[in-house]
């Protein structure tokens, strides 16, 4: 090999070498300061981890208090089972946008995809009326986790919607053809032809929407107040709340983070994926 | 072709969903627009209004200005955001050692929650503990206080939001960029092209459908950037940093102006519309001749 290329190629790597160090200093710096104590925090900045400082006492604390454990429940819950409730229905949707002639059917898929466009701040206020307005008795959906799992359907549906259309799309129509000839019903089709073909593609479908879901703040924030609340509003209450204990601020943050982190390296060709897709298809 | 019936049975869960918390919720929003409605007001019944609540816009200098932010924020991550991301791109396209690795890393903040950037962000900008702000002042004799100074915090907002979302950028640029043809591009380096010449002649050209989702995609999300700008500044110094987003959050919520509120919800929707509708017609046509 000649040494221009090599010395290329060392350029090219201590570039990257210093692109990740740029991308994970501001969480590297996160995780330093929810494992500090108080009085290490302030003072000359080190991004050197001392390890016989270190301390768990910032995790302990929001892991122990009730509220917190009551958010953390609730984004669990949320983001679960709205990333199920979306994708089944979205396989449903994309494999009769596929394999029938709908009417209207291009303006009914730029409609679907609409809803994830709009600015959720639009929708804040009708949202919130509807949500105070909508009684059954003393139950409203206001500050319940069904009314959040309903809601994040407008942006999580269309995506999987887009998504999954593209994985459906690409599975041979013979094979659901031939299972018809055979007297399959479209149910039976569904669940023993497309089902199984398109669990890779549901997968990533069900990892990003869950991540969507645990993300999303602006609704979670303005159509809850005690019960449903989410980890992400907790987030946001430390700042107005507590101000200054930025240790526990940290450790919250990082918990938010950190399950989007942990499964990125399973679908993050996925995420190429879905957006060369779009690129490809609109 | 089957029985149709059968379809619509099949997609009309995810149109009822879609219809009740994406349609109604914009119904909702027009209608209101149009009445007069304030629960702290002297008279908190709705009225009808009229187009009173947009004339009112039309002066408003606070809507006007969250509507001004939002379009420069706007221009200017996109604008560094398609840049730094065409030049990562073309980096990352090199045959590089750990490769996989930078890429993964590089993914990152796409997946964390705005709210967590916004954490993260303000962390690192907090005078005292922060090392920003440590550093302005050790290196360059800045004071560097984002609640103080108005340019430092739209600075920050968008040096944030290039962290957050150029991975993308450089993700759907790769994909774009892998596709394009080596026959074209060797031709052209065989008759003594430019670097330049076969950017702008060849590469962008190819490029150009890809380039124009990305902007769309990117542009829908600048425009509604509200979880960490939150985060980091709270809208502020003043409304310094006070995207439309939150702007409206404000007027609906701690001043409860319903009809107001919704009027100005309905001018951001419309305006968001009608750049998104473009970029879609630009799109659609280019694949149409494509083809």
């Amino acid at each position: 090999m000649n040494r221009g290329i090599l010395s290329s190629r060392l350029l090219t790597f201590l570039f990257w070498i210093a692109m990740s160090a740029l991308t994970l200093l501001p969480v590297w710096w996160m995780f330093l300061v929810s494992v500090r104590t108080r009085a290490d925090l302030f003072g000359k900045p080190s991004f050197l981890l001392d390890l016989s400082a270190m301390t768990w006492e910032n995790y302990a604390a929001v892991l122990s208090n009730p509220t917190f454990q009551k958010y953390m429940t609730n984004s669990l819950i949320v983001a679960t089972s709205n990333a199920v409730l979306v994708s089944m229905l979205a396989l449903l949707a994309a494999y009769a946008m596929s394999r029938f002639a709908l009417a209207g059917k291009d303006n009914l898929f730029f409609w679907v995809l609409t809803n994830r466009m709009a600015p959720p701040a639009v929708f804040l206020l009708p949202l919130f009326l509807m949500f105070t307005g909508f009684r059954i008795g003393d139950w409203s959906l206001f500050d319940t986790r069904i009314g959040l799992i309903l809601l994040y359907c407008v942006f999580n549906l269309p995506f999987a919607f887009w998504l999954l259309q593209g994985i459906v799309d690409a599975i041979p129509r013979e094979l659901d053809e031939a299972a018809y000839v055979d007297g399959a019903s479209t149910f039976t089709v569904l669940m023993t032809v497309i089902f199984p073909l398109a669990r890779p593609g549901l997968a990533v479908t069900g990892i990003l929407t869950w991540v969507f879901a645990w993300n999303e703040y602006l609704f979670a924030s303005t159509l809850t107040s005690v019960d449903a609340r989410t980890i992400t509003t907790g987030l946001a209450e430390f700042v107005t709340v507590t101000g200054t204990n930025w240790g526990e601020l940290a450790a919250v943050a990082m918990l938010t983070l950190a399950p989007a982190a942990l499964v990125l390296a399973l679908v993050q060709r996925h995420i190429v994926a879905g957006l060369t897709f779009g690129a490809v298809k609109g | 072709m089957r029985n149709t019936t059968t379809g619509w049975l099949l997609i009309a869960p995810t149109l009822f969903i879609l219809f009740i918390t994406g349609m109604v919720p914009f119904l909702y929003v027009l209608a209101v627009g149009f009445l007069d409605w304030n629960t702290f007001a002297a008279n908190p019944e709705p009225r009808f209004a009229g187009v009173d609540n947009f004339r009112r816009l039309v002066f408003d200098a606070a809507f006007l200005k969250s509507l001004w932010l939002t379009f420069k924020f706007t221009l200017f991550v996109l604008a560094s955001q398609l840049i730094i991301g065409f030049f990562l791109a073309k980096m990352l396209m090199r045959n590089v050692p750990l490769k996989g690795l930078f890429r993964t890393v590089h993914t990152l903040p796409l997946m964390i929650a705005p709210i967590a950037v916004g954490a993260t962000w303000r962390l690192m900008t907090v005078p005292g503990l922060g090392p920003i702000p440590h550093w302005m002042q050790q290196w360059f004799d800045i004071s560097y206080v984002l609640s103080r100074f108005p340019d430092q915090a739209f600075a920050t907002v968008v040096i944030m939001d290039i962290w957050h979302w150029t991975p993308l950028v450089t993700l759907t640029l790769m994909a774009g960029l892998s596709n394009l043809p080596e026959e074209p591009l060797e031709q052209a380096r065989i008759d003594g092209a430019g670097e330049w010449r076969i950017f702008w002649d060849i590469t962008l050209p190819f490029l150009k459908p890809v380039l124009l989702t990305t902007i769309f995609i990117r542009l829908m999300d600048a425009l509604r950037t509200v979880d960490e700008v939150w985060m980091l500044t709270g809208g502020g110094p003043g409304a310094e940093t006070r995207f439309i987003g939150l702007h409206i959050w404000r007027v609906v919520f701690p001043k409860t102006d319903y009809g107001y509120g919704a009027a100005m919800s309905l001018i951001t929707l419309y305006l968001t519309i009608v750049m998104c509708w473009l970029l879609y017609v630009a799109m659609t046509g280019m694949k149409e001749k494509s083809r």
